[in-house]
């Protein structure tokens, strides 16, 4: 596989996970420059778990993302951010700006920059302000504000908007629909479905697996959001080593998951272009995009 | 007044020297104690200050009473432990504080042994408590070498250092000096705590690393007052320390650590930042 185009990312059998035990589970396709796809799922489905592999913050246990990542802006969920260290909301934004400065060169002929993403968040007249002393939902522009200074031709946001209230939350997401407008390629994990089908034209929904993948209404059927509930969650502390190996193409059967569906061999969706260049049947099992043909069918290996 | 606080300094030479040592610390460690204290690491440079004890003792134990014997051997002691610990902690489920206290006690214990291998009870006291009122020409060159490469090391990892106190994950999506600016930000640690041994003995030379920090919070509320705060508190408590330790015949080292102790106690009260005296009388609140 090339390396894909700035802004674009490609995932290749990809399996990231914890203790060898996979958050995210073979997972094939391609993400293209300037897309604006929501991650959905369940809690525990593997959402930030992807973004954190992505970002380069985990190793994969199996496969490889294709990515350029000097070009990624990431906004963790949890982040690791001391807020009782006196500093101001202008030097948090600032750090936006270490990849084009690095460490010596000037803060002050970008002030004026710097004030502008204030601004644009909605943050004029906080840049004296101790970053201690922000709201919950005013500490998130500022941390939005940095992400304008990164200027970054990808962004991942891990649920974004948890804990904040509507009008921070819209005007954050005129943020992000001014990126894609941009041609910024952008991946959020996000809970709320509707937020999700108003602004987010493609979607990958995710229960460990991916569920489907494809233009938002097509994936967000209570048929597939039904399927990724039954799906997610399975942890089994005396799982099998996996079969699938990212080597051989054709291992189907999945003893170490005890929930697992067979496969349902559709391809529609806007990614379907990632089977046909390699044609391997990995990329069936990533983009279930058309509906599942019968959601309340048996498990056909139950948990015993 | 003038007169008690100027004179011995004027009259004794050793008291000169003593003073332009500690004032060479008072510019160096202070602000590396502000970013401990800020990372919540204050407890770790104590640590560490025991750890440089067995380097110290085996340059003891191979010159003697010989400063660059034991700044070597104590350097390579506390940067090895911070090493160590740094390792253990990257490659194994230990936390930072767990591997260090291991590695501490460790190198403690040893120190203390190698010591009393040879030498007697004067020589061990001299390596705990230091000997301000005895810094010879070497003794002081160091001093001002380790202030010099320690504000020049902090100008230049300056921004680096606040981004991984501050937002270490979002410095490791960006950079990856994250990990060596750390790395160079202890061996700073344990240069300080070296040149600190030779003044005020390991037990205290964290003294005026910490104290001064730590007073400053009362005093400023961001780096750029922290750090000229902090140094100045710890220039004050050395005059304060060598004189009271002049006059009253008090130890040097313990004088001056307590003179910062005192200068912290009153900051507490009085200082403007979260003083307790001003939670107590509360200002009206504003309109917005």
């Amino acid at each position: 596989m090339t390396v894909p185009p700035r802004g674009a990312i490609a995932f290749d059998g990809l399996t990231l996970g914890y203790d060898r035990h996979p958050a995210v589970h073979h997972l094939d396709g391609a993400i293209p420059r300037g897309d604006l796809l929501a991650l959905v799922g369940p809690n525990g489905a593997g959402k930030s778990t992807l973004l954190k592999g992505i970002a380069g913050e985990i190793g994969s246990l199996d496969g490889r993302i294709e990515r350029d990542r000097g070009a990624i802006a990431y906004l963790p969920q949890a982040d690791e951010i001391d807020r009782s260290f006196p500093l101001s909301v202008l030097d948090l934004a600032y750090m936006g700006l270490w990849r084009r400065l690095g460490p010596w060169a000037s803060l002050r002929r970008h002030r004026g920059e710097a004030l502008a993403a204030l601004a644009a968040v909605g943050l004029d007249g906080f840049e004296a302000r101790a970053i201690g002393t922000l709201s919950g939902g005013q500490f998130q522009r500022a941390l939005f504000a940095r992400l304008i200074l990164q200027d970054a031709a990808i962004i991942l946001l891990d649920e974004p908007f948890t804990g904040i209230d509507a009008r921070t939350t819209d005007d954050l997401v005129g943020l992000i629909r001014l990126w894609h407008g941009q041609g910024r390629t952008i991946v959020a994990a996000l809970h709320d479905l509707a937020q999700v089908r108003a602004h987010f034209p493609t979607t990958l929904l995710l229960a460990r697996e991916p569920v489907a993948w494809g233009p938002t209404a097509a994936v967000l059927t209570p048929a597939h959001l039904a399927r990724a509930t039954r799906l997610s969650e399975a942890w089994d502390e005396n799982a099998a080593i996996c079969a699938r190996g990212h080597i051989h193409e054709h291992a189907h059967e999945h003893a170490h998951e005890p929930l697992h569906e067979p496969h349902d061999h559709h391809h529609a969706g806007a990614h379907g272009h990632d089977r046909d260049q390699r044609g391997d049947v990995r990329g069936e099992i990533a983009h279930k995009a058309a509906p599942d043909p019968d959601p309340a069918r048996p498990l056909h290996r139950s948990a015993s | 007044m003038i007169d008690l606080v100027l004179g011995p300094f004027l009259e004794f030479g050793f008291m000169r020297r003593a003073l332009a040592g500690c004032l060479a610390l008072s510019v160096s460690a202070p602000p590396i104690g502000v970013f401990l204290m800020l990372r919540r690491m204050s407890l770790m440079s104590e640590a560490m200050s025991h750890a440089i004890l067995p380097g110290a003792a085996a340059g003891f134990l191979v010159a003697g009473l010989s400063l660059p014997a034991m700044t070597l051997g104590g350097l390579a002691a506390g940067l090895a432990v911070a090493l160590l610990a740094g390792l253990v902690t990257r490659s194994t489920v230990l936390k930072e504080d767990a591997s260090l206290a291991a590695f501490y006690l460790i190198s403690l214990a040893a120190g203390v042994l190698l010591v009393s291998l040879r030498g007697s009870q004067i020589d061990l006291l001299h390596i705990l408590f230091g000997t301000v009122l005895a810094l010879d020409d070497p003794a002081l060159l160091l001093l001002g070498g380790i202030a010099s490469v320690t504000l020049l090391a902090l100008a230049v990892l300056y921004r680096p250092l606040v981004m991984e106190c501050v937002d270490p994950l979002f410095l490791r999506t960006v950079s990856r000096v994250g990990g060596p600016v750390h790395l160079a930000f202890l061996g700073l640690v344990v240069m300080n705590l070296v040149g600190g041994f030779q003044a005020l003995g390991t037990l205290l030379a964290v003294g005026l690393m910490l104290l001064p920090a730590i007073t400053a919070r009362f005093w400023a509320s961001d780096l750029s007052g922290l750090i000229p705060v902090s140094m100045l508190a710890a220039a004050l408590a050395s005059v304060i320390g060598l004189s009271l330790s002049y006059h009253a015949d008090l130890p040097t080292g313990p004088a001056i650590v307590l003179a910062a102790g005192g200068l912290y106690l009153v900051s507490m009260l009085v200082g403007p930042r979260g003083g307790l005296v001003y939670r107590l009388v509360r200002p009206r609140h504003l309109e917005a």
